[in-house]
């Protein structure tokens, strides 16, 4: 913290030059363009936590935006920027307004970019004297005079500009190795840390220079001592070696425009900039300054095993205060409903909001939503749709086949069913079942979504409007009689993408299936009709996953663009966009009590997002690569995820803590799920496994004091094979879903490659 | 691994002949040396960056292999028009050509003639996705069906037959719990935890229904009378992925098969349990160790018994004893280690034989045929030191049988087995060993009587070895090893015509399923016994020819059976 305040000043004084260049007439796309880099500098200091963030964020997907020229979605998220705005200070009213003027001009950006470049690399010489130690004012200086550029190149370059002698800059690293191999044991750990974010700038600001040469030899030099973790971002930087490169690059920009965060012991970090004082290391406390935030907190220094099963994220971990908001993790109270147990056909009362006239309920459902769970959301915080008839028979149906369940634990393993895609040839994409398992839906890489029937009821269509026509509708049996009997098949293809379809979801009441595609839309499918109802447009961009509400009427997309995205189906636009993550968002999932929205993403983070207000609540970082799968426990509690390096994280919602590490799988981990209750976990890969975890044991295991849940310090237990139940081994066909019926039976699915 | 791989990633860049390749391909000339090394880099780059994106939907496609669609895909991403016309094909084959110093790797496309496709018939339409349900687990136990891989692979197999030592030393518990994760059930985990001290817990070899019925089949196949469906039965032994579990059983029917079947001298059953060994041999999967103790003397049986025929004197089973030497000397190959040391046990037992042979005149002509084969069959090494030196002895005993009065036609046939036997295999040995020239004289002082046919059969060998090299300079090598002929000659049914009676073959009990472990071999044979009746297909009592071309020995070698009057 200590080491970013004393941006404070010179934000004032930043300001108002932005205000006057805004306003001298040399281009609105200025102060566009140099508002991105004072808010990732300085933001922090000025507002509350959240919302500096949010606007960096906002930004952050502003500039992508345009730079891909996707005016449409521009004025979108201005629009919703400035709503949120409005509150706030002026940089966001400012980009936004700058914004509006410069999306015009930005297709003649492009071929200023050349000479304005030089004109920055001229400009630098003579900051570079004025750049004193401790406080970047060069860089800052630099940055506003560079503005005239467009604004990713901009936000890089002020980044860079500031250059030492490049053959120093081994010495200067050699320096700081040797350094923090000399420190105390218990620093050291910590003080590695440093070494990767500081080894990328330092490496970025070669090449941005132009020191081609010595940016590799320094790559060649160094690129060995960082974490194996890194090595997919090594391997974007290593092919980055001139500076034509730098311009679009994504990987670079989010080393830009996120500051990659570290956590350090007080000591530890005392340790730091002492030697760093001492030696006069401008060059690299200036990194420290300019590029990382560093979080410092009292204690003891943390332990290697302990950093390193934090790390590994694309920007360092989640700041601690960034896990500080409250979660309402605990489930809803579920809608009361008389059960009839003789006479099925009886209406069902739904007498919601009445809890304390209650009798008390036979099954599991009725005595748990007794009392509010003090950690459940309001039962109103978001609006939900109301439960209709027909809800409420699936609900007493839920509860029958509750009572039946299997109850499972480590001596009574679930069977497993196995569907098996046959002749798919390598096109299966994305599998879902319905949560009564009556369906399941395929998505393929020939844009096709098919449908079977699983149960022998097959799936029929409803009658052309001309044959609805004559049904008499007053007969007990309509709902049959709509139904063309001609129809009947066990399955049916829906045809409407134009690109593989990644994400499929069916909703709660099995009326609807979403799909997600290659081609930037999600789409809705009657399964009445069997016919597209909506075409969701407004990712432009490859949507990787989708996935509907547990109560419906709301979903969630991501995809290629960063942004996540939350529709209500009857809606064309999306009601709330959560925009933070620095890579893909690889696959979404919604909380049992739907007030919460998780995002897995390829710059190995999980995010969790509260509909309600659209804040991220939860940065938790672990995973060591894309995050290809998430599932939360019945109770909403737990949150596990799986990832492409094989490992499953388990995470404590509320506390927003690492609780356990699952490792067995060789490959990635496309499905996870839940038991019914809660109590084992399957995971199923592309190493052609499921295996089931104990987790009722992994959450046991786990002592949360007060401290560790203070400081999110936590101590994994080492050995994750006592919680293997069991692995069970397909025949060369990749496990991509998993899920449990109401009695606990496990349905897998897969498509065969022979 | 990472830091082995991470200085190359730096310096990975495009040559830049490449780029000068792509620019005469598209009509500029003359590229300066510079703008080929600015755009090899910005080439490499770029392409780097292509292949990270199509990458991404690699994975969100859920595939292991990066197909042309995922470039195109990840072009759409840039902006970039897709190459259109690429579709994925299995892999693309670059051809390489080099010439003027320029080493060039392209992809060959070829002029296509419309109206060549226009007249092919179509193809066939692929199948349609369908789905289809199976057990992966039942209450955690992995069921053994087709759907689901072989409940054992061969390191497993391999484990649980060395784990017994392990398993007493606590330390190495664990590790042998995790290998055990797949398809053990928990109940099974846990019993191994519990036994920490205790052995090994006794492996029960229970049979499902279906195993039993496959073993009853497998088993029933292999030594009875149509062929086709032997065929079928080997190569299901040869292939099925699955056989670990019946692998005691049928081990157990072979070595008691062959024990009862050469006291009966029943030729044909003999043949058919050293097929159904050369399956077990050729299946990948079975990890055969733990039952060499049986396969093997069943295999040197095989070769050296005095009789295995009923009518030495007709029968070809040298046949079987050349084609058992030769799954001996396989087996040897395969499993001979500084442990079991399989190699020099068995040429010292064929020695040993051999030495007996030696010593006593009397011993038979088949005895010593069986020890000659299966020696020579060991390799040029083995010839040079205990084949060449008794030629001299050899030859004399044979020249006794053939020269000296008629004692019986068999010993003559056998001699002449011996004979040829020993004639092909030393010439080639000796081609290689002796220096030229081939003096008969020579020879004849080395190998006495032998020596002038042997002179003969190394001039032949040397022609042919020269041949040889001929061809390996044009073409490919070429395997010019006979291939193994087995030649049945049935009983003299042919001669006499009259029908062939069914033959009756004596299964020992032991064989039945699910039954204990047999007692030790010599124990006489158990009381109750199976009799499978072998109707003998050849009604047809004339003189003709059988052919079977047996896809044997999982489609690699073709056997011919020959059923000679």
């Amino acid at each position: 913290m200590a080491a970013v305040q004393d941006g404070q000043l010179n934000m004032e004084v930043e300001k108002d030059i932005k205000t006057e260049i805004t306003n001298d007439g040399s281009g609105n796309i200025n102060a566009n363009s140099s508002s991105p880099g004072s808010t990732s500098s300085g933001g922090k200091s000025k507002s509350p936590a959240g919302s500096g963030e949010d606007q960096q964020t906002l930004l952050a997907v502003l500039q992508f935006l345009k730079r891909n020229k996707l005016t449409e979605s521009v004025d979108i998220l201005r629009r919703e920027a400035g709503l949120s705005a409005d509150a706030d200070d002026s940089p966001v009213s400012d980009s936004a307004g700058a914004g509006s003027g410069g999306v015009p001009n930005v297709s003649a950006d492009g071929g200023d970019a050349n000479s304005l470049l030089s004109r920055v690399s001229i400009a630098t010489p003579s900051i570079e004297t004025s750049s004193g130690f401790g406080c970047g004012s060069g860089g800052r200086a630099c940055r506003l005079q560079c503005g005239e550029d467009q604004p990713d190149v901009n936000v890089v370059l002020s980044a860079y500009s500031q250059q030492g002698d490049p053959v120093l800059y081994p010495l200067y690293y050699n320096g700081l190795k040797k350094f923090i191999e000399s420190v105390l044991d218990c620093h050291r750990a910590e003080l590695s840390q440093v070494f990767y974010p500081l080894f990328v700038h330092m490496y970025l600001e070669l090449v941005y220079n132009n020191h081609e040469n010595e940016a590799k030899q320094f790559f060649e030099k160094f690129s060995g001592d960082q974490e194996c973790y890194y090595e997919e971002d090594l391997r974007i930087l290593s092919s980055m070696s001139k500076k034509e490169h730098m311009k679009g690059n994504e990987t670079m920009l989010d080393f830009r425009t996120s500051k990659f965060v570290l956590r350090i012991s007080r000591d530890s970090y005392q340790l730091l900039k002492r030697h760093l004082q001492e030696r006069q290391n401008n060059q690299i406390w200036n990194i420290i300054q300019e590029h990382l935030y560093i979080d410092i907190f009292d204690g003891m220094p943390r332990s290697k095993s302990q950093i390193d099963a934090m790390s590994g994220s694309l920007a360092g971990e989640g700041k601690r205060d960034a896990n500080k908001a409250k979660v309402f993790y605990g489930l809803l109270k579920e809608p009361e409903i008389e059960v009839p147990l003789d006479d099925e056909d009886e209406e069902a009362e739904n007498e919601e909001g009445k809890p304390k006239k209650k009798k008390p309920k036979k099954d599991s459902m009725g005595s748990k939503s007794k009392k509010q769970d003090p950690n459940a959301p309001q039962q109103t915080r978001i609006p939900l749709p109301e439960l209709k008839d027909s809800d409420k028979l699936d609900k007493i149906m839920n509860m029958k086949e509750a009572t039946k369940k299997i109850r499972l634990s480590p001596d009574n393993l679930p069977s497993i069913c196995f569907y098996s895609f046959l002749n798919a040839y390598q096109g299966l994409t994305a599998v879902d079942f319905t949560d009564d398992s009556s369906l399941i839906a395929g998505g393929f890489a020939d844009s096709t979504v098919r449908v079977w029937s699983v149960t022998p009821k097959k799936l029929r269509r409803v009658k052309s409007a001309a044959d609805l026509s004559n049904i008499d509708k007053e007969s007990d049996d309509v709902l049959e009689r709509i139904m063309d009997e001609k129809t009947a098949s066990e399955s049916k293809i829906l045809y409407g993408h134009s690109g593989p379809v990644y994400g499929i979801s069916f909703s709660p009441d099995r009326n609807y299936l979403l799909s997600s595609s290659e081609d930037g839309t999600v789409r809705l499918w009657s399964l009445q009709t069997f016919t597209c109802l909506v075409g969701y447009k407004g990712h432009n961009y490859p949507v990787w996953d989708t996935q509907f509400s547990p109560y419906g009427y709301y979903f969630i997309s991501g995809g290629h663009d960063r942004v996540a995205r939350l529709w209500a189906t009857d809606h064309y636009q999306p009601l709330r966009m959560f925009a933070g993550h620095l890579a893909d968002i690889t696959c979404t999932l919604f909380h049992p009590n739907s007030n919460y929205v998780a995002t897995g993403s390829a710059d190995r983070t999980i995010r969790l997002w509260d509909v309600l207000t659209g804040n991220c609540v939860r940065i938790l970082t672990g995973h060591k690569g894309p995050i290809h799968s998430l599932a939360f426990s019945p109770n909403g509690k737990f949150m596990a995820s799986g990832a492409t390096d094989g490992r499953v994280l388990l995470w404590d919602v509320g506390h927003g803590l690492m609780v356990g590490e699952l490792k067995g799988h060789s490959d990635t981990i496309y499905a996870l799920k839940f038991s019914r209750d809660g109590e084992i976990l399957a995971s199923g890969s592309m190493d052609n496994t499921v295996k089931l975890w104990d987790t009722l044991k992994a959450f046991d295991d786990v002592e949360l004091d007060d401290f560790t849940a203070a400081t999110g310090h936590i101590h994994l237990p080492e050995n994750s094979q006592e919680l293997l139940l069991g692995t069970y081994m397909t025949k060369s066909t990749p496990v991509i879903h998993l899920h449990f019926t109401r009695r606990n039976l496990l349905l897998a699915a897969g498509a065969y490659n022979p | 691994m990472a830091e082995e791989r991470r200085p190359k990633q730096c310096t990975v860049v495009l040559p830049t002949e490449s780029m000068k390749a792509m620019a005469e391909s598209i009509g500029v000339g003359q590229l300066q040396e510079e703008s080929c090394a600015a755009l090899s880099e910005e080439v490499s780059y770029r392409i780097k960056e292509i292949a990270q994106d199509a990458l991404k939907f690699m994975h969100h496609g859920k595939r292991c292999k990066l197909t042309t669609s995922d470039i195109d895909y990840a072009l759409k991403l840039k902006n970039v028009e897709p190459l259109y016309g690429f579709q994925s094909q299995e892999f693309i084959p670059f051809r390489f050509a080099s010439g003027g110093g320029r080493e060039l790797h392209f992809y060959e496309e070829k002029e296509v003639d419309l109206s060549d496709i226009i007249n092919t018939p179509l193809p066939r339409v692929p199948l349609d996705v369908s789905l289809k349900a199976h057990w992966l687990s039942i209450e955690g136990v992995q069921p053994a069906i087709p759907e689901n891989p072989p409940p054992a692979p061969k390191e497993q197999q391999k484990t649980e037959s060395t784990e017994p030592l392990k398993a007493v030393k606590p330390g190495q518990e664990e590790e042998g719990s995790t290998q055990k994760g797949q398809g053990a059930t928990s109940a099974e985990a846990k019993g191994k935890k519990d036994g920490l001290m205790r052995m090994k817990p006794r492996s029960t070899h229970e049979l499902s229904v279906e195993q039993q019925l496959y073993y009853k089949e497998i088993t029933e196949a292999c030594v009875g009378s149509c062929e086709a469906k032997r065929a079928e039965a080997l190569q299901s032994i040869a292939t099925d992925p699955g056989l670990y579990q019946m692998l005691p059983r049928f081990s157990t029917f072979i070595s008691e098969g062959v024990r009862v079947n050469v006291v009966q001298n029943n030729l044909a059953l003999l043949i058919y349990l050293m097929r159904m060994v050369k399956a077990l041999m050729d299946n990948p999967t079975l990890y055969l160790e733990k039952y060499l103790h049986e396969l093997i003397p069943a295999v040197v049986t095989c070769i050296v018994s005095k009789q295995l025929c009923l009518r030495p004197d007709v029968d070809n089973h040298w046949a079987l004893r050349d084609f058992a030497a030769r799954l001996m000397a396989q087996s040897c190959k395969t499993f001979s280690t500084t442990t079991n040391n399989i190699q020099s046990r068995i040429t010292k037992t064929f020695t040993k034989v051999y030495n007996n042979c030696w010593l006593d005149d009397k011993t038979q002509w088949t005895t010593r045929y069986g020890c000659i084969a299966g020696l020579s069959e060991l390799g040029p090494d083995v010839i040079k030191t205990l084949i060449l030196p008794r030629l001299t002895v050899e030859g004399a005993r044979i020249k006794a049988v053939s020269d000296g009065p008629v004692v019986s036609n068999i010993d003559k046939i056998g001699a002449d087995h011996v004979q040829n036997l020993l004639l092909k295999h030393c010439a080639s040995v000796i081609a290689k060993a002796c220096p030229l020239p081939d003096n008969v004289e020579q020879y004849r002082a080395d190998y006495g009587y032998l020596g002038p046919m042997l002179c003969s059969h190394v001039v032949k060998a040397r022609a042919q070895a020269a041949l040889q090299a001929q061809q390996v300079n044009r073409t490919t090598l070429t395997i010019t090893q006979p291939r193994p002929t087995l030649t049945v000659s049935q009983s003299g049914i042919g001669g006499s015509g009259g029908s062939r009676t069914p033959s009756i073959i004596k299964v020992p009990s032991s064989l039945t399923l699910m039954s204990t472990r047999p007692g030790t071999p010599t124990q006489p044979s158990p009381p109750a016994t199976k009799y499978i009746v072998m109707a003998t297909s050849s009604g047809s009592s004339s003189t003709q020819q059988v052919l079977w071309t047996a896809v044997l020995l999982g489609g690699i070698q073709k056997i011919a059976l020959f059923v000679n009057p």
